[in-house]
Formats: structure tokens, sequence, C-alpha cells
């Protein structure tokens, strides 16, 4: 029993903390959210020198073969930073490469996404659908050996600079297109995370060839749906562990009635509601993540939990944070407002609290459903 | 990171497993607190006959020197099949240990083994009317006369007074130093004229705890322990020691709870079904769930820096804190899900689970104040985890 990061582990988030507080300094963040694309293509170099996009994907194919614990520590601190580069998007497509495609598949399109020389999205959603995990609309219509694809896909991060899309239809397979096909059109959406841009993608007539869709079904991605989860739930410990570290460095600093704010009761136990949710949020992501990387089975559960907790800690400790600093942390010039937003959008990526809520609630109801031993 | 047990710690929680299944003594009697606590003795000896008595105890001072996963592998089994407590709890769980890290050769050879068989049980004279919180405000005063110590004064809160022979008081020795410094920590004799105490009742009707009210009570010198003075510190390793071994404990607790709260759910019929099907309750019923599993995790993250450090650090605070507020959300939730049977207690016709939850419910409102305050344990995490100024 040893519940904390090895050496190394604690190597990589001291790596990622050192290298992402340099280069996303808060005037940078604000240049990246005011620009076209949302994406910084030097920043992007620099981590795939790191090996971060492939981090978590076999060697093999150009990964570092890190864990899923290795990989939560690195979106933890991409969260503390509030980075805006396509990481988690890449990692997604990057990880349903790796589970499920063909050989080939994985030396044309995984490679090129762990090294970081292309990058690939997640084409989930669609248009007027729930926008929940398993539920998808767009049909893979048969044309010969290859499928046609007609229809918008929405919410999708980072299309903007992605190369290739990972499309989903309505049969639970998933293709690969790349998004200079013709027929593939990618208009702007506009998100309150403008760290983290979403898309809408319409496919008009785009047509696969079969050695573009992989050989595997719906239920072959649930690992990496689970795995995904608790990347995004990482993410969102690094966003609250962010706001409440500045919360508690204001209210140490900001005096009012003669001394700290700190001092005051209403805001320190606000502060210490705030580490609780944080420190909670964080043991169920390591939790869930230490489930992927060595006790698989109980990885569905644990994944929905820490995504359920993280998805609400990662906007209430911002929006506890916003509170303590009062007027100030209301304006546009203080960093708060990305946290808050980053942490919010989060909450609805992959399945949104309630719908990871009712996964537990189905697991833990049906169990007590059968009478208990004693 | 590594959340298993390794081959020797599965080993040993077999061990545990199987001599409870063997040896458990089943259900707690229903009468009156003297049965129980003469059932619990009866425990305590079994337990103590099998060396499980002072599990964290040294083995040269009679206990089995378990290491704290083994420790915690014990109180998580134990709680699970709920095997009852042993009679004197609180000499086992504090008093050992107080008298084994502050007390002379004499006092370890004089007191240790009756606690261990229960023979002698002990309770805590630390909380007075006027000093709950700010325990270290403490008004009770022990002056010397000769060689003895003359004690007068009130404690409040001391669970099983009644039964109790030996009571670990903090008195007021020096009323002229700081109020952290003046304190002694005694071992006082209960059977004594002098010492008094009265079963408070609880708002659940029974009196697990006493006043006790002490005149002129007598308490020989060698009964000080750690030295006039130092009552503070050495009161403080009590508490420390009270929260170090609960953690897990009150984690399987919950995790029984939560057993039983999913089996009310699928019982209780409402409009179309039963409340299992309700979106509503499913929901919170999941959120608790999410949020003991949360407490389970940071329990075992406690304990990996605490194999490191050596000493439980404040955020365990944080534990007990998370405890009060699930036990009574699970409670109140459960009394939600009766609905219009809420009200019915214990042997009501109509009851629903003959009024345990009704009986949960109001015993767990005591969970937010009892050994530390939900309010206190807030203050704690803000100024030694945040490092937020003091108001005081």
């Amino acid at each position: 029993m040893y519940f904390d990061l090895t050496d190394e582990q604690q190597a990589i988030k001291a790596t990622a903390r050192e290298f992402l507080a340099a280069r996303f300094m808060s005037e940078r963040i604000r240049e990246i959210a005011a620009s076209e694309d949302g994406f910084d293509a030097g920043a992007w170099r620099e981590m795939s020198e790191l090996g971060w996009p492939g981090l978590a994907l076999p060697e093999e194919w150009g990964g570092q073969g890190l864990g899923i614990v290795d990989l939560a520590v690195l979106f933890e601190e991409m969260g503390y930073a509030l980075a805006p580069a396509p990481l988690l998007s890449n990692t997604v497509v990057g990880m349903a490469l790796a589970e499920c495609g063909s050989d080939e598949q994985k030396e044309r399109y995984l490679r090129p996404l762990a090294e970081g020389e292309r990058r690939g999205a997640p084409a989930l959603w669609d248009a007027g659908s729930p926008a929940v995990p398993g539920v998808h609309t767009m049909e893979a219509k048969a044309d010969g050996d290859a499928v046609v694809l007609d229809g918008e896909k929405v919410l999708v991060v980072d299309a903007g600079s992605a190369d290739v899309f990972l499309v989903v239809t309505s049969d639970g397979r998933r293709h690969i297109v790349a998004s200079d096909s013709p027929g593939v059109t990618v208009i702007p959406s506009t998100s309150i995370d403008l760290t983290r841009r979403l898309y809408s993608v319409r496919f008009e007539g785009v047509r696969v060839p079969p050695e573009d869709t992989l050989p595997g079904e719906q239920a072959d991605y649930l690992p990496v749906l689970w795995r995904t989860c608790v990347a995004t739930a990482a993410e969102s410990t690094g966003v609250a562990q962010r706001a409440l570290e500045m919360a508690v460095e204001y209210a140490k600093d900001r005096q009012q009635f003669g001394r700290p704010i700190g001092a005051y009761q209403a805001v320190s136990h606000r502060c210490a509601q705030m580490l609780l949710e944080t420190e909670n949020a964080r043991s169920t992501v390591y939790g869930a993540a230490w489930a992927a990387d060595a006790e698989p089975e109980s990885l569905p559960l644990a994944a929905s939990m820490a995504k359920a907790y993280a998805s609400d800690a990662g906007w209430r400790v911002p929006n506890a944070s916003i509170q303590v600093h009062g007027g100030i942390g209301f304006t546009w010039e203080h960093d708060l407002h990305f946290f808050l937003k980053r942490g919010r959008a989060n909450a609805a990526l992959f399945g949104d609290a309630k719908w990871h809520r009712e996964r537990v609630a189905d697991a833990v109801l049906s169990r007590a459903a059968t009478p208990a031993v004693v | 990171m590594d959340l298993t047990l390794s081959p020797s710690e599965e080993e040993f929680r077999d061990e545990v497993r199987a001599w409870l299944q063997a040896n458990h003594p089943g259900p707690e009697p229903s009468g009156g607190l003297d049965e129980v606590m003469e059932f619990r003795g009866d425990w305590q000896r079994k337990l103590h006959a099998a060396g499980w008595a002072g599990i964290s105890w040294p083995r040269e001072y009679g206990g089995r020197g378990a290491t704290l996963i083994e420790q915690a592998i014990w109180v998580d089994e134990a709680t699970r099949q709920e095997a009852p407590s042993p009679a004197n709890v609180l000499g086992l769980a504090m008093g050992g240990p107080v008298v084994i890290a502050h007390g002379s050769d004499e006092q370890k050879a004089r007191y240790l083994e009756p606690i261990l068989t229960g023979e002698e049980i002990w309770c805590q004279g630390f909380s007075e009317p006027e000093s709950g919180s700010d325990l270290a405000s403490l008004k009770t005063r022990a002056v010397r006369d000769g060689d003895e110590w003359v004690v007068t004064g009130q404690k409040v809160w001391t669970t099983f007074a009644q039964y109790a022979k030996w009571c670990m008081l903090v008195a007021r020795t020096d009323p002229d130093a700081p109020k952290h410094q003046g304190l002694t920590y005694f071992l006082m004799d209960m059977e004594q004229e002098g010492v008094e105490a009265k079963p408070l009742v609880q708002i659940t009707g029974e009196g697990e705890f006493n006043e006790v009210f002490i005149n002129e009570a007598r308490i020989p010198d060698e009964n000080v322990v750690g030295g006039i003075g130092n009552g503070w510190s050495v009161a403080i390793t009590t508490l420390m020691n009270e929260r170090a071994g609960l953690a897990f404990g009150a984690i399987a607790q919950i995790q029984n709870s939560l057993g039983r709260l999913a089996r009310l759910a699928n019982e209780v019929r409402l409009d179309g079904g039963s409340a299992a099907d309700d979106s509503h309750y499913r929901q919170r019923i999941a959120q608790l769930h999410i949020e003991a599993e949360a407490m389970r995790l940071g329990a075992y993250r406690g304990l990996t820096k605490t194999m490191q450090s050596g000493i439980p650090g404040p955020e365990g605070s944080l534990g007990k804190w998370q405890w009060a507020d699930i036990n009574q959300a699970v409670t109140e939730l459960a009394l939600e899900i009766e609905g219009g049977y809420a009200p019915l207690a214990r042997g009501s016709e109509h009851a629903i689970a003959d009024g345990a939850w009704q009986y949960g419910f109001l015993r767990s409102r005591a969970n937010s104040i009892e050994g530390g305050t939900t309010d206190i344990l807030r203050n704690i995490i803000a100024e030694r985890v945040l490092g937020l100024p003091r108001l005081r």
C-alpha cells in the first residue's frame, strides 16, 4: 500500500509545472485566448519534444509507453497552468487508435499523433443529440466497401488545429477523416472557455475508404472513454488547485476592517471547503488512474466517480475563489474567470456529473438489489 | 502507487477475518447500558486472550505491535463484520498509548495490563461546561496538599464515567501561568468520595455521556503523567491517538450504512416504482457513494504520508469532517426516502427497519460535534494546512 506519486511521477510533475509556468504566463494565455484559432504552434512543438502527445501511448508506435497515473499527473498540471494546447483531444484519438486500430492504421495515424507531428480530435456528438457518451446518430452509409458520412458533429474540441478527426457513427464504429478532406467544413463555435476552442464539423458526402475505418465496435472504446474521463478529471483537479491557491494567497494579503480577510471564518471556512473539494477530486482521480493501470475491472466505476466529483469541484472551487476575491474576481482583468470557464466546460465534456452519477447509482443500487449475505 | 495489500498484509487480513467470523459474539443485547457493558467486557476478554486487544501497542507492553496498515485492516474488518466495541475502548485507544508515551515505568507496570483485560475501565475528563472547543481554558483546579493533589471542578461529555475506574483528567495546577502551560495530566481514581458521575440524557434518550462532579477528590502525586505543567501536550497526544485510529473504522461504518441505504431504497415503494428507481434519490445516493470513496482514498493518502513522516498531519481533520458530513447525510436521506413514515421510531408498529434510521438520524447529529467540531476542524485546516492567519 503506497498511495502517492513515485519519484519518476514527481519528476514529470515538476518538469510540467516549470515548463508550463514559463510558456503560459497570464499575458500569453490572454494572447492565445484572443487569437483566431487559439493554437500555439511553438508550444506544441516543445510539448512534442517532451514526449507529451504520446505520453501514455505505446512506445512501439512512437509514444512514451507510460501509464494513466503519469497521464493524470501531466493533465493535472495542464489544468493548473490552464495551458491552451490540444493535448487532451490528441490524446483521446491516440488512445482510440492504440486500443482498436490495425497495425497499418497505427503506423499511418497513431505514430504521427504520438510524436506530435500531426494532431487528432474526436468528433463524437451530433447536432441535436444530447451530447452524452454512447449516443451517436450520424449514419455510416455503405458505398461499396467504403462508407459515406453526412451530418454535423458538434462540440468538437480543438478541431481548428486538428489534422484528422476520429468520427463516430451510429453503429459505434470510428472513422479517421482528414480535416482537409473534400466535403469537410470546420465552423468555430463560441465557447465560454476561450482557452479550449469548440467547433462544429460538417460532413457532406465524405467518403471514408475501408482502410480508414477502425476495426473496433462501440464496447471496445469504453476503456478509452474511462481513461479520457480520468484525464479530464485530472485537468479539472489542477484547475481547482490553482483557483484554491489564488484564493488563499488573496485572503492572506487583502485587508479589510484592519486585518487580512483570511482571518475571518466566513472566508477561511470557505477556503477549507475548497481544499476539501480539491483533495477529494485528487483522491478520486488518482484512485481511478491507478485502477486504469493496475486493476482495469474497477476502472469503469472509479472513472465515473472521478469524473462526477471533479466535474463539480472543477467549477465550484473557482466559483468560490471568485467569491473570496470579491469585485476584482469578477473582472476580465483577473485570470480567475478563465479557470471558472475551463472548469465548467470540462464538467460538460465526456458525460457530465449527472450522467456519471447515474452510472454509479446503477452499480451500487443493483448490487443492493440482491439480498445481503449477512 | 499501489493500492493493494502486500501478500503478508493479505495474510493478516485473512487471519483477522477468519478469527472474527469464528468468534463474533453476535449483535449487542438490546437491553440497558449495564447489559451492553457486560457483553462488551466478555468480548474484550476474548479479544485479549487471542492477542487482539491493544493491537497498536508495542509488544513489550502486551500489545500486538501491528503496523499502521495492519491496524487499518483490523478496524476495517471488525467494522465490516459489525463486531462490538471492547468495553474499555477509551483505555485501549487513548489511556494506554498515553501511559506508554509519557508514563513512568511504575505507571506502565500498574496500569497497562488491566486496560488490556478490561478489568479497569477508563474515561476521559477533558471538556468542561465552559470549556468545549477552547479546551485550554478549563477551570478544574488541582491544589497540592503534601504528596497529594486536591481536585475540585466539573467535567462533561465523559463517556462511560459511570463504569470507569480511572479518569484521564486534565486540571489546572498553575492559575497564574498562560492557559496552555498551567495544566497537568492526572490519572484520577473514580471510586472515591468527591467524584460523582451523573448520566446526561442525549437526544436519543440514551445516556452514553456523563457529567462528572469533582469535589475535593484526592490524587496521589505518583498519578501525574508527563510532569507538572505539561498537561496540554500530553492531552494533545491523546487526541491525536483518538483521530488516527478512527479513520478506517469510520469508513467501513459508512460503507455498511450505504449498503443499508441502498437496500432501503430498493424496498421503499413510491408511486410507480421503488425509491431506487427515482432519479432524484439515485443521484443523491450516488453522490454519497462518491464522497465515501473520496474519503476512503483520502485516508489511504493520509496513511501513506503518516508512514513516511511518522506523525499524522493536520490533513486528518479533513477525514473527520467528511465522516460527520457523510454520516449525517446518509441518515437524512434515509428519512427522506421513508417519506411520511419518517417519524416512526424503534418499537413502533409500521416503523421501517424497526426505526433504525430514526435512531441513526438522531445519534449522528453529534458527529459534527464529538471529537472536534466541524467548525473547529475548518479552523485547523485553514490555519495549519492553508496557512491562513488566526483570528484569535
